[in-house]
């Protein structure tokens, strides 16, 4: 229902990595409120170009929200959001997307190499059907995530663990520059853990951005490079050494105890 | 008396009752087919009861239209305008529903409900009205509520099969498109899919199926056509083409049966016996499907039960414990014991082959278990099968020789 009146997004757009020294994401005041509440207020961020961004904070800060107001999933008050120097609408075939797991219907009538699939249908484009070459770029993606022998299971078939890669392998279908992931961590087993950290590893070797909701304080040090602490605003945003500090997560936090990542010392750092 | 029935039934069925009776019969199973197929996406997209209250916004549409067309002089029902008249206030109808869910704090299911109600009751008044009135040619107005084969006429049964195909073949073309739209719309709209305008496509071909279905069908019962063939469809498969094209097929066929059923017994409403043969369908589905039938299901669950108190029972008696009851009978039947078991019996040589054959597979598997825990999810029925069966040669060797008792 909320994306019946979306305008469509243009798609015929000439879409290009861009200039050296634009950032993969801008973001400049951005509101979004939900019945006059605002969810998010006066969010300024600019993401560097290539490495791995956490985004960080407590429950019902807004950290998917955030995502989803980048992407346009969901109506922002105002502000404004670039990829790459331009609209998010120009410049859809650089951007990909892991959705949180539970958004989905895992009963739903397909196997893991249809929804594989589904990270070429921007390629592929309107009514032509999924030729040869696709499925194996979709089976190939399978494979970086250990997924390639389950691919003509049906997705409900498989483990939460399973679905997480099937959804990352998606994102990896995509062949994108910037990647948006909402809590590919979350509820996951140890297999799979290592596998998503293996491929978001990779995408940061081949010069990509992406940037994660991350729930789990304790790794947040150890997987990522950059973080972005917020509740509602940006607390604070910057290298991990930087802002991983007792200080700044308690001010993110509200202020609440929270276990702090044991290697990091007090450096004291401001938010920026 | 039978035979004449049955006869009739049999050249109906085959075609051979006359050209206008086949033309109705194949119209209405294109219309099965139709809703069949659109009707699997909207299941899928969770849109099934927004179009139940499309068909029921119809009514006022088609009452206001014929006072239009009586004001405009036209001798009889026009069935074209008419059908525009649904089309309009069932357009409305549905966009009432879209506006309460979005701008109001309503959830669709209480915004489904009021429409629904509001604009059939509306419709009911107007009907009222209108009977009152003493125009002509009202009487066909109330098939419209629960439909009637009998009052297609030949170029209208034609004009429903054509536009049915039209509606299968849309959603044979957009058949990606409707599949990343109903399994993950979000996704969708960050390639760059046009979600808002897919979902009036969907919506269109659904009001589409549901105007043309209005007279055979009628207004309340039409959505059946669209919801029950998916619905039984998915007890069969999982796999999408496959959903879609059993979903076509039961459509049709209750289409087919429906109207050759209701040909030979006019004086039930058509609609009715259709979907009653939609329902029957359903039904069939739901208790014998191979694949999520109950009565599979059912079985499967039995059989693996059976299983396992076969294995326990086998190892308890090798073990020297007693088994006793169902489990001891159940034993005796499959010819692994002499007779009293009950006294500690006699494993028969059959018996002492499976026995030490289930407890070899105990044994293996739960070193399977503790020593590779992570290899578990990828052996989907571990610890069911015999271990052979399920793990490579070497694998199986190697846990025979860690759990070898030294």
């Amino acid at each position: 229902m909320q994306y019946l009146w979306r305008t469509p997004g243009s798609r015929t757009a000439p879409e290009e990595a861009s200039p050296i020294g634009t950032p993969p994401l801008e973001i400049r005041g951005l509101t979004v409120a939900y019945h006059r509440r605002p969810v998010l207020w006066n969010v300024d961020y600019a993401a560097p170009s290539g490495g791995l961004i956490a985004v960080v904070g407590p429950n019902g800060a807004g950290k998917s929200t955030l995502i989803k107001a980048c992407l346009g999933l969901v109506p922002s008050v105002s502000g404004t959001v670039e990829v790459f120097g331009r609209p998010i609408a120009k410049q859809r075939r650089l951007i990909g997307y892991v959705p949180q797991r539970e958004s989905v219907d895992w009963d739903f009538p397909v196997s893991a190499l249809d929804v594989v699939a589904m990270g070429r249908y921007g390629k592929i484009g309107w009514f032509r059907p999924v030729t040869r070459a696709h499925k194996e770029a979709a089976l190939h993606a399978l494979e970086r995530v250990g997924m390639a022998d389950f691919a003509r299971r049906q997705i409900g078939q498989l483990s939460g663990g399973q679905q997480q890669r099937v959804f990352l392998a998606r994102a990896l279908a995509q062949e994108a520059q910037l990647y948006f992931m909402d809590e590919p961590f979350a509820g996951v087993d140890a297999a799979t853990e290592r596998a998503v950290l293996q491929v978001l590893r990779d995408l940061d070797a081949a010069g990509r951005t992406v940037i994660c909701v991350h729930h789990d304080l304790q790794t947040v040090s150890d997987y990522f490079d950059h973080a972005l602490l917020l509740n509602t605003r940006v607390v604070a945003q910057g290298p991990v050494a930087r802002v991983m500090t007792p200080d700044l997560l308690s001010r993110t936090y509200g202020g609440r105890p929270m276990p702090a990542p044991a290697a990091l010392g007090a450096l004291g750092a401001e938010a920026s | 008396m039978i035979d004449p029935l049955f006869e009739e039934a049999l050249r109906i069925l085959t075609f051979q009752s006359g050209f206008n009776s086949a033309v109705v019969v194949a119209g209405t199973a294109a219309l099965g087919l139709a809703g069949g197929t659109v009707g699997t996406f909207l299941l899928l997209r969770r849109r099934a009861l927004v179009s139940d209250a499309l068909s029921h916004a119809t009514l006022p549409g088609i009452a206001v239209a014929f006072l239009v067309g009586a004001a405009l002089g036209l001798p009889e029902r026009s069935l074209p305008l008419l059908l525009a008249g649904a089309v309009a206030s069932g357009v409305v109808g549905l966009l009432t529903v879209q506006a309460l869910s979005r701008f109001t704090r309503l959830t669709e299911d209480s915004a489904i409900g009021a429409v629904l109600s509001v604009f059939f009751g509306l419709g009911v008044v107007l009907l009222s009205v209108i009977q009152n009135l003493e125009l002509g040619g009202q009487a066909g107005l109330k098939t419209f509520i629960l439909g009637q084969t009998a009052a297609m006429a030949q170029g209208e049964a034609i004009a429903i099969g054509l536009l049915a195909a039209g509606a299968a073949l849309a959603v044979a073309l957009l058949f990606k498109e409707l599949r990343v739209l109903a399994f993950d719309p979000g996704f969708a709209a960050v390639q760059g899919w046009p979600v808002g305008a897919l979902d009036l496509v969907l919506m269109g071909l659904a009001t589409l199926v549901t105007v043309i279905g209005l007279q055979t069908v009628g207004l309340i019962l039409v959505v059946a056509l669209l919801i029950i063939p998916p619905a039984a469809a998915r007890f069969w498969t999982d796999r999408l083409p496959a959903l879609t094209l059993i979903a076509a097929v039961i459509g049709a066929l209750s289409g087919w049966l429906g109207a050759t059923l209701s040909a030979l017994l006019p004086k039930l409403p058509a609609g009715a016996v259709i979907v009653l043969v939609a329902g029957g369908f359903f039904l069939l589905s739901f208790l014998f499907a191979p694949a999520r039938g109950l009565v599979a299901a059912a079985l499967r669950q039995g059989r693996l039960r059976l299983t396992f108190a076969e294995r326990r029972a086998l190892t308890d008696l090798l073990d020297g414990r007693p088994v006793q009851g169902a489990a001891a009978l159940w034993l005796r039947l499959r010819g692994y014991v002499r007779d009293d078991v009950r006294k500690g019996g006699a494993l028969t040589p059959a018996g002492q082959a499976a026995a030490r054959a289930a407890a070899r597979d105990r044994r293996l598997w739960e070193r399977f278990l503790a020593d590779y825990p992570a290899l578990l999810p990828a052996h989907a029925n571990w610890g069911v099968d015999p271990i052979d069966s399920v793990l490579p040669g070497d694998m199986v060797r190697l846990l025979e020789e860690r759990s070898a008792p030294s």
